[in-house]
């Protein structure tokens, strides 16, 4: 069974949606990127699989001995986060919270976890630098630590890369395909950036006002719907890195509307 | 000269009543300037000035059993609403702070029995000598208050770290985020009460922000914050508290004076070590 299944799920608030019908079922170890126009409702989705917000109707069931609150969240930084006086080893120890439950410390095994976590992001030997003396793409990689420590079995992460320049997006992108991967953790992204969504996942959702995909990339590389987007002409030549080649062997699945 | 005084009583509970208190506000203060909640301790302030106001025309001898409760009252309102309702946060809270003050003056100067209706308004904004004249039960309620606060905010330290770093994250988490701001909101309103006895309406959110930002202007992490800004607290507020004493000057205003001078200070510190 899929760990997560989606059906006929419209995010909104209020009662409004802001998106209609979204179907897709995500297996473990599958890296999905969500893209879609400004407006499509994809941070709405986002927040709506993090327990954020409360879906105006639909379905979204787990499976395969997952459940909810093991979804490693990466919101997207505040800007009062920018200026926070807070240690690496503060933050990423933090992620252990949801775990202690009422008890008002942390445990020795909590915090050998937080440290593993860095050790795997490679940001142990920060631990005690503050937060708001760092660049921005080890910000990211403190907060994925955090998240990693809330849950190991998947990640979401909201616009991941916003912000960041070139070189920084780049290890982004390769830490967390290395994490699925490595570790075969489950990764749902939403993206801007179509080639790189392309180039690193293995499904891609697109919403959208008029149509709506969902399926492997390959599919996705020959659907119509991607033609709304300019660059299309740039995407063929992701298909032919051998990265891509695992996502064929998947199953076909395919909504449209 | 200072043992002198301090072997009157009332200098002595004046002494632990306002450490205790300026102590209080410090540890929240940290948490209510990082969420960008500086002003709520202000507008609570003022509606505690309101509170006040109808217990005194009321005639209510324990003042405290209007003001707490309608102070906490508004303390879990304000940050119920403060993220997305029609009015927002900063309106509502403007609204709230002026129209209670405006509200209690009015109530004072039309109803109150009181002869001196601007000297007890004067003191409920400004605190002047209140502090001097605190009864024994006076200081016990402080001080049971002020171990009350301290014992939760120490057990629940890491958790209001985490709802103040990143709220959306520790929900999505599963962390119970909204009661924590419940009570990050009412041990915020029962410090700005306590604290009203001290500096008065007007002066306690003073308490609150700059021992916090003083510490946030040299240190980098959230203890250090918190521990420096606690230390900062106790040392100005004791300072303050024996130059008032000595000079007869008023006590809220002299204690907001002494954390603005080290505030003056921390900063200057922070610029050198950064360079």
């Amino acid at each position: 069974m899929a760990q997560l299944t989606v059906k006929n799920l419209c995010p909104g608030y209020d009662g409004v949606a802001v998106a209609q019908d979204i179907n897709f079922e995500i297996n473990r170890g599958d890296y999905l990127c969500i893209v879609g126009e400004n407006g499509s409702g994809k941070s709405t989705l986002v927040k709506t699989l993090a327990g954020l917000v409360r879906p105006v109707s639909g379905e979204i069931i787990c499976g395969d001995g997952f459940s909810m609150n093991q979804i490693g969240y990466l919101p997207q930084q505040t800007l009062m986060q920018k200026d926070f006086p807070a240690s690496v080893g503060e933050i990423v120890l933090s992620g252990c919270l949801a775990a202690s439950g009422l008890r008002p410390f942390y445990s020795a095994s909590q915090k050998k976890a937080s440290l593993s976590s860095m050790e795997r992001l490679g940001i142990d030997h920060m631990k005690n630098r503050c937060y708001r003396d760092l660049s921005g793409g080890q910000q990211q990689r403190v907060l994925l630590a955090r998240a990693l420590c809330a849950a190991g079995k998947m990640l979401l992460l909201d616009e991941p890369v916003t912000g960041l320049d070139p070189a920084a997006s780049a290890e982004m992108y390769s830490i967390v395909s290395d994490l699925n991967e490595k570790e075969k953790i489950t990764i749902i992204m939403v993206s801007h950036d179509i080639e790189a969504s392309v180039k690193y996942a293995s499904h891609i959702l697109h919403l959208g006002s008029e149509m709506q995909f969902f399926g492997t990339k390959e599919e996705y590389v020959k659907s119509p719907v991607k033609m709304s987007f300019r660059h299309q002409e740039g995407l063929a030549k992701f298909m032919d890195e051998p990265l891509c080649s695992r996502a064929a062997a998947g199953k076909n699945r395919r909504y449209f509307k | 000269m200072i043992a002198e005084y301090l072997s009157y009583s009332f200098v002595r509970y004046a002494f632990i009543a306002g450490v205790l208190t300026a102590l209080c506000s410090s540890l929240l203060g940290v948490t209510l300037v990082l969420k960008r909640y500086s002003f709520i301790g202000d507008g609570l302030s003022h509606v505690a000035f309101g509170a006040m106001a109808i217990a005194a025309v009321l005639s209510v001898k324990t003042e405290l059993i209007v003001v707490l409760p309608v102070t906490v009252l508004c303390a879990v309102l304000l940050l119920k609403t403060g993220a997305n309702t029609r009015i927002k946060g900063d309106a509502a809270l403007a609204m709230l702070s002026v129209g209670s003050m405006a509200c209690g003056y009015l109530l004072l100067n039309m109803f109150s029995a009181s002869a001196n209706v601007s000297g007890d308004v004067c003191s409920t904004l400004f605190g002047s000598t209140s502090i001097l004249t605190l009864t024994q039960t006076d200081v016990w309620v402080c001080v049971i208050m002020s171990a009350l606060v301290t014992l939760t905010y120490v057990l629940f330290y890491n958790k209001i770290f985490a709802v103040t770093f990143d709220e959306n994250f520790a929900r999505a988490t599963g962390v119970n985020a909204a009661a924590y701001n419940l009570l990050i909101a009412v041990i915020t309103a029962v410090i700005i009460v306590l604290a009203m006895n001290l500096v008065g309406a007007l002066l306690t959110s003073a308490l609150m922000i700059f021992p916090a930002l003083s510490a946030m202007r040299v240190f980098h992490t959230f203890r250090q914050v918190v521990l420096c800004s606690a230390v900062v607290a106790v040392v100005s507020s004791a300072v303050g508290i024996l130059i008032s004493i000595v000079l007869s000057s008023p006590v809220g205003a002299t204690i907001v004076v002494v954390d603005l001078i080290v505030f003056g200070g921390f900063s200057a510190a922070g610029r050198i070590m950064r360079r």
